[in-house]
């Protein structure tokens, strides 16, 4: 179909593509690459120049951050509790609304479908400062539960459920189940979570990752320094004390983005799934 | 006759459809937990934010007077708070348009059926890895690597030659910027990038095939019969990423502060800013708040008219 000079056209263009697909690569690696090497050299080292070779200076990083109170093990369990729990929540009732929106027809179901379309454009920051003096009136800064318990309504993730639900749904499934007795309840948790595993882990993902992120709520309503979330934590990287220590600066920023990295190299296939999905449903 | 049969099939349809409803209750119940926590937690907050907007709540005050529009009047005079707004739409600007046209050529490639690319899943899960970093790890990963005088990008520029002295980064306005929507740009390219190859894979083939039996090249069938039809996507794309740039905080806030010379100040450091800090002004916060919500509104509302739009053009042009 090519001529010769047209293949050889094409191939220099693949390679060129290649190369330039090379390059953006290295820019999505080469900052996080840089933040772990310089986590495992001393502060001379840094400042003599730029290297991509680690070194073994990471246990001393790791103490003088420690000695200077960055409890990095207690920001991890913090983040930890306050994304799974936000998360299973968010995953249960999500499912549970998207499944009442599909499956019964009721008055005011349109209303409420439209309410949800609403709420995914409409981004929670917009009203912090009421959701502050609400949180403050009712005596709960200071407290995870202003962080977790709103993931209960999560009009992103109702969302995405709905639409994964309208694909496998056929009221057949649960015919059978109501004839024999079974309850309503007890036909979501037994016939229709299993069946949408697909659509629970790819927003157990999503989830997981937004709310271990999250850094502008934890920052509003948490002052003690043992409740401090990941982010938190990280903002106090920027302060006075790491001025010269940049090697456990490094050690510090390092220690908050490994988690995700490990967790990315296992699942992206899902997660570029999840954003693939999304952006053609949406 | 006729009457009777009538009369027994719709008892017996009432019967069902008494049976279906007494189901259907059950929607009410599987709703609720949502609903009232969607009361709690949205809906009262976003009011209550409305509410102190016509207030004159600040400071350590815990009584709160209506003043009427007056926080409307003196946030539109305020010089801070508008320099936040431009600086917002500046930041979005600059990011999205690279954003967007990088995006499109990178879709273009990795489905050109000419071009039969390998590896694309490997690079596109590259390009979107910063996407999942916590930001505020990448605004200090990104405020040390341009740190003056010895971060890696000065260390970098020196040993190469390309500058005498050591550029001081956050001292300039422009470079500033720059920096924060190239932050912006490197974390989102990625995922608009897969959103809209989905959008292009969506297209029905056969156009693309028809183009190619009339002699159209790869690049005519894109600006001809693929650029038109993603435009919903774009315009899509467009006002998700407005939005999202709207609320931009954790790289700003981490990587100056907002400064130099308020030029990376957005909407939300402002609201932050003059909430938890100095005055505590909750007024002023407040207001700013609901110029931003009705900010965001009027966009969220082009969306939803370009949903319907783009179902229409869908069904009349073809695409899948």
């Amino acid at each position: 179909m090519y001529d010769t000079s047209n293949a050889k056209k094409l191939k220099a263009q693949r390679t060129l593509l290649y190369v330039f697909f090379g390059l953006l690569t290295l820019l999505s690696i080469l900052p996080f690459w840089i933040v772990i090497v310089n986590a495992t050299r001393t502060a001379p080292q840094i400042q003599q120049g730029l290297s991509l070779i680690p070194r073994g200076n990471a246990w001393n990083n790791w103490t003088f951050l420690r000695g200077r109170g960055f409890n990095i093990l207690q920001g991890y369990g913090n983040s930890f509790f306050i994304a799974a729990s936000a998360t299973t929540l968010s995953l249960y009732f999500s499912s549970l609304t998207a499944y009442a929106l599909i499956v019964y027809e009721f008055k005011g179901k349109k209303i409420m479908w439209g309410l949800i379309l609403m709420l995914i454009m409409i981004p929670s920051q917009v009203s912090i400062i009421g959701f502050y003096r609400f949180i403050a009136n009712i005596g709960l800064l200071n407290n995870y539960i202003p962080l977790i318990l709103p993931a209960v309504a999560s009009a992103p993730t109702v969302f995405f459920m709905k639409q994964y639900l309208e694909t496998i749904y056929h009221p057949a499934l649960v015919d059978s189940a109501r004839i024999d007795g079974a309850s309503e309840l007890k036909i979501f948790h037994t016939i229709i979570l299993p069946l949408m595993r697909p659509a629970l882990a790819t927003m157990a993902i999503f989830g997981f990752i937004g709310s271990w992120n999250n850094f502008l709520l934890p920052l509003i309503l948490i002052n003690e320094r043992s409740m401090y979330t990941l982010p938190m934590l990280v903002q106090l990287l920027t302060t006075d004390g790491y001025r010269t220590e940049f090697g456990a600066m490094y050690m510090g920023i390092a220690l908050s983005i490994i988690p995700l990295i490990l967790l990315y190299t296992f699942l992206s296939r899902y997660i570029i799934g999840g954003v693939t999905a999304g952006g053609v449903k949406q | 006759m006729a009457t009777t049969t009538t009369t027994t099939t719709a008892t017996g349809k009432q019967k069902r459809l008494a049976k279906r409803k007494n189901h259907d209750k059950w929607g009410y119940v599987f709703m609720a937990p949502f609903f009232l926590f969607f009361l709690a937690f949205n809906f009262y907050p976003m009011f209550y934010t409305i509410y102190l907007s016509f207030t004159d709540l600040a400071g350590w005050a815990t009584e709160a007077n209506i003043v009427g529009f007056r926080n409307f009047q003196n946030i539109y005079n305020n010089m801070l708070f508008r320099r936040a707004v431009s600086n917002t739409f500046i930041l979005w600007v600059v990011n999205f348009i690279p954003q967007i046209v990088l995006a499109f050529l990178l879709a273009y490639w990795f489905t050109s059926r000419r071009l039969n690319l390998k590896g694309i899943g490997f690079f596109k899960s590259l390009f979107y890895l910063p996407n999942i970093i916590t930001a505020a790890s990448v605004a200090v990963i990104f405020s040390s690597l341009f740190s003056y005088p010895r971060g890696p990008i000065n260390q970098f520029l020196l040993s190469g030659g390309l500058v005498d002295s050591p550029v001081d980064f956050f001292r300039s306005v422009v470079m500033t910027r720059l920096i924060v929507s190239f932050i912006q740009f490197w974390m989102w390219y990625g995922q608009t990038t897969i959103v809209l190859q989905a959008g292009i894979l969506g297209i029905d083939e056969n156009l693309f095939d028809a183009a190619r039996v009339d002699g159209a090249t790869d690049w005519q069938s894109f600006t001809k019969i693929t650029m038109p039809l993603m435009k919903p996507i774009t315009l899509y794309v467009l006002i998700t990423s407005l939005i999202g740039g709207l609320q931009m905080f954790d790289i700003p806030y981490l990587l100056t502060g907002g400064g130099p010379q308020q030029s990376v100040e957005t909407m939300i450091t402002f609201i932050y800013k003059q909430a938890f800090q100095g005055g505590r002004n909750l007024n002023v916060a407040a207001t700013a708040s609901v110029v931003l919500l009705l900010m965001t509104t009027a966009f969220s509302l082009l969306v939803f008219n370009s949903f319907r739009t783009r179902s229409s053009k869908q069904i009349k042009k073809g695409v899948k």
